[in-house]
């Protein structure tokens, strides 16, 4: 198993830049999530780490080596592809014992870790079984299996549940999380799902536009984003914006929401005469009959135990997460309070977070 | 009253496609039975009025396109030793007497190794340059694609002379290379956009899935590529073999000894004592087997490769 570091990574085809500057660690034995919309570069990174592109420029280390340039073959690497990519013309016990017979293994060998492999896995009844009939699952697990098989010292996965329907997915997610559990192996997973990144990673590097956008744990990214992509990426209503024109000075403890004072954790940084956006996440939102600042309710949306109600306030809409015992009705205009040790605080022209006492610990270099 | 179905044609409309399809059968095959025949009559059967549909069967064609043979007197038969087979009997009877094996032989011998010879090099050729235009950058891509197709524009025969004059420039003219390297430049762009199309539909990642499990891009190719395009390197062979073997204008023109082919040298045996039916006939038979055997051997992949993109894998 092995760490994997990579280095002002960068990748261009022709004009397009699809990796600008990323940098970014996987610790040995981490489930790593590459997380973004389709397009942003994780897919790219992915590859790059793999070998099966080769970077414009900057490094990639497993195990402190550089094998930035060096061909797939030679980095032992494992990679699971969102179609399998299984051998259509050979059956599940030549494609999983495939990377052995490379390797020179004797055949003696190659049989009882084969055997082994789908004893994990669960897939001893479909060895000798052509791959073309298999259920999406089992496609799955085959392709899992000629990764694991080798013993690599990393696996890439490019979302590999994508090609599962729904029921399903859930189900394999579970498996591979427990799956990675057992083994300890470093695995770098790339999803545009952002739940599946919450649920499944150690750690999340959220991508946008070949950018890194920020590079955390699940908890670290969810409650305190780096930038107004990742508030809105992350999280489902994803969290609010509240745009606003203002300043505030270090050691501020509140913002003026036109005239309204908002309690936030203390400001470590300067604004002054600034467009703004404060970030709250529909959770942390509280509707009360009275209080200062006020919405006035547009739809409400049952979910069970909380519903999502829609509000319009003078600084844009906003959507909360409230138990469903609290009647809500439309057209009623009502108080709001927000959690103040949970709000971030954005300048609206980067999208850069400013530094606060609560995501002081979280934002690296 | 059965229920209306989208996918189940209804028994009369299959009814009028079987007939349809065995009447189309029977036009096709017509001239085809008649030759098969026409190669087992005798002289006289063979250009009877009205044609005879039912004769006695005789191998005096198959005698004949493999014999050379001249007229003995009668003197000279009955000098001759009783016939020793068939053959000398079927020969004797007529008067004649075999002086040499005919040319069929190497002439059919010929057709094999350049048909099948330019068909393997197009294949091979094709299959490598088909798989760098579908996976690799290479520059000018579209503008060299072009180029190959443009080589079938006109037809080859268009610019037999400007050949003709280079092959014997180059010694090749009436060789075995000479024919294959001819045919191979033909059928080359066919392959390449054929193969192309192919390999376009295998998915990179299996290649990538071989590279990740530790092969070269070269064993990728062999081991996951190959086996995965068999498919339409058949269908391809086909189509060049066919192209190759029945090749006639540039055989005519280009060969006339060593290296002839069998097409230029079937109309041949007409100035042999006469117009000697039934000997052509059983040539063209023998000439068709080859082709035939290897497109019935194949016959699976040329089914789903003429087919394909129509229906997903």
């Amino acid at each position: 198993m092995a760490e994997i570091v990579i280095r002002n990574l960068r990748k261009e085809f022709g004009d397009f830049v699809a990796v600008r500057d990323s940098t970014f660690t996987v610790g040995d034995g981490e489930f790593f999530m590459l997380l973004g919309p389709s397009g942003c570069g994780k897919t790219t990174t992915l590859r790059m780490i793999a070998g099966l592109e080769l970077p414009t420029g900057g490094q990639i280390l497993i195990d402190g080596e550089d094998v930035s340039q060096r061909p797939a073959s030679q980095r032992d690497i494992a990679f699971v592809f969102q179609m399998f990519a299984l051998y259509p013309h050979l059956n599940v016990r030549r494609n999983i014992s495939y990377p052995l017979v490379s390797q020179g293994l004797p055949r003696a060998e190659v049989r009882a870790k084969v055997a082994e492999v789908a004893r994990i896995l669960g897939i001893e009844s479909i060895l000798d079984k052509p791959v073309g009939g298999l259920s999406g699952g089992d496609r799955q697990r085959v392709a899992l299996g000629r990764a694991i098989v080798r013993s690599p010292k990393a696996f890439m996965m490019d979302e590999p549940l994508g090609a599962l329907d729904a029921e399903f997915r859930e189900h394999m997610s579970e498996e591979l999380r427990a799956l990675h559990d057992r083994m300890g192996a470093t695995t770098v997973y790339v999803t545009h799902d952002q739940l599946e990144a919450m649920q499944m990673g150690d750690k999340i590097v959220v991508m946008n536009h070949g950018v890194v956008e920020q590079f955390g744990t699940p908890q670290e990214i969810y409650d305190h984003p780096a930038t107004m992509f990742v508030a809105d990426f992350i999280g489902s209503p994803p969290m609010n914006f509240l745009r606003f024109e203002g300043g505030f000075r270090p050691g501020d403890r509140s913002v003026s929401l036109g005239g309204t004072p908002i309690a936030t954790p203390e400001l470590r940084e300067e604004a002054a005469g600034r467009k703004l956006a404060l970030g709250v996440r529909p959770e942390h939102i509280a509707i009360l009959d009275d209080g200062p600042y006020r919405g006035r309710i547009e739809a409400v949306e049952y979910l069970g135990t909380t519903q999502i109600v829609t509000l319009s306030t003078p600084h844009g809409t906003l959507k909360a997460r409230t138990p469903s015992d609290r009647a809500a009705r439309a057209g009623e205009t009502v108080g709001l309070e927000f959690a103040a040790s949970t709000l971030s605080l954005f300048d609206a022209g980067s999208g850069r977070a400013f530094r606060t006492a609560a995501n002081a610990g979280v934002f690296h270099g | 009253m059965s229920a209306w179905s989208v996918t189940e044609p209804s028994a009369r409309s299959k009814g009028i496609a079987a007939v349809l399809v065995i009447l189309y059968t029977v036009i096709t095959l017509l001239p085809l039975v008649w030759i098969i025949a026409t190669g087992f009559k005798t002289g006289p059967d063979s250009i009877s009025y009205p044609p005879k549909v039912i004769f006695e069967p005789s191998l005096e064609g198959y005698v004949n396109l493999f014999t050379d043979r001249t007229r003995a007197t009668p003197e000279q038969l009955a000098a001759m030793p009783p016939p020793e087979n068939f053959v000398d009997e079927i020969v004797q009877r007529r008067g004649e007497v075999i002086t040499q094996p005919s040319k069929f032989g190497e002439r059919f011998l010929n057709s094999v190794i350049i048909g099948f010879g330019s068909t393997f090099l197009s294949i091979f050729l094709g299959t490598l340059a088909a798989y760098a235009f579908s996976r690799f950058r290479v520059p000018l891509k579209d503008d060299l694609l072009f180029f190959i197709l443009s080589t079938r524009m006109m037809p080859p025969i268009a610019v037999a002379i400007p050949i003709f004059l280079m092959f014997r420039q180059l010694g090749l003219s009436d060789t075995h290379l000479g024919m294959i390297l001819l045919y191979t430049g033909v059928n080359i762009s066919l392959a390449v956009w054929l193969l192309k199309g192919f390999i376009d539909e295998i998915p990179r990642e299996y290649e990538e899935a071989a590279l990740i499990d530790g092969y070269t891009r070269l064993q990728a190719f062999r081991k996951v590529v190959l086996p995965q395009a068999a498919t339409g390197i058949a269908s391809t062979a086909i189509f060049c073999l066919i192209f190759a073997w029945n090749e006639y204008a540039f055989a005519f023109l280009l060969t006339s000894g060593t290296a002839q082919t069998a097409p230029p040298f079937i109309p041949t045996i007409f100035g042999v004592g006469g117009k000697d039916w039934p000997a052509v006939a059983a040539g063209a038979t023998l000439f068709l087997l080859p082709v035939m055997i290897f497109t019935i051997l194949l016959r699976k992949h040329l089914l789903r490769g003429i087919t394909f993109g129509a229906v997903r894998k």
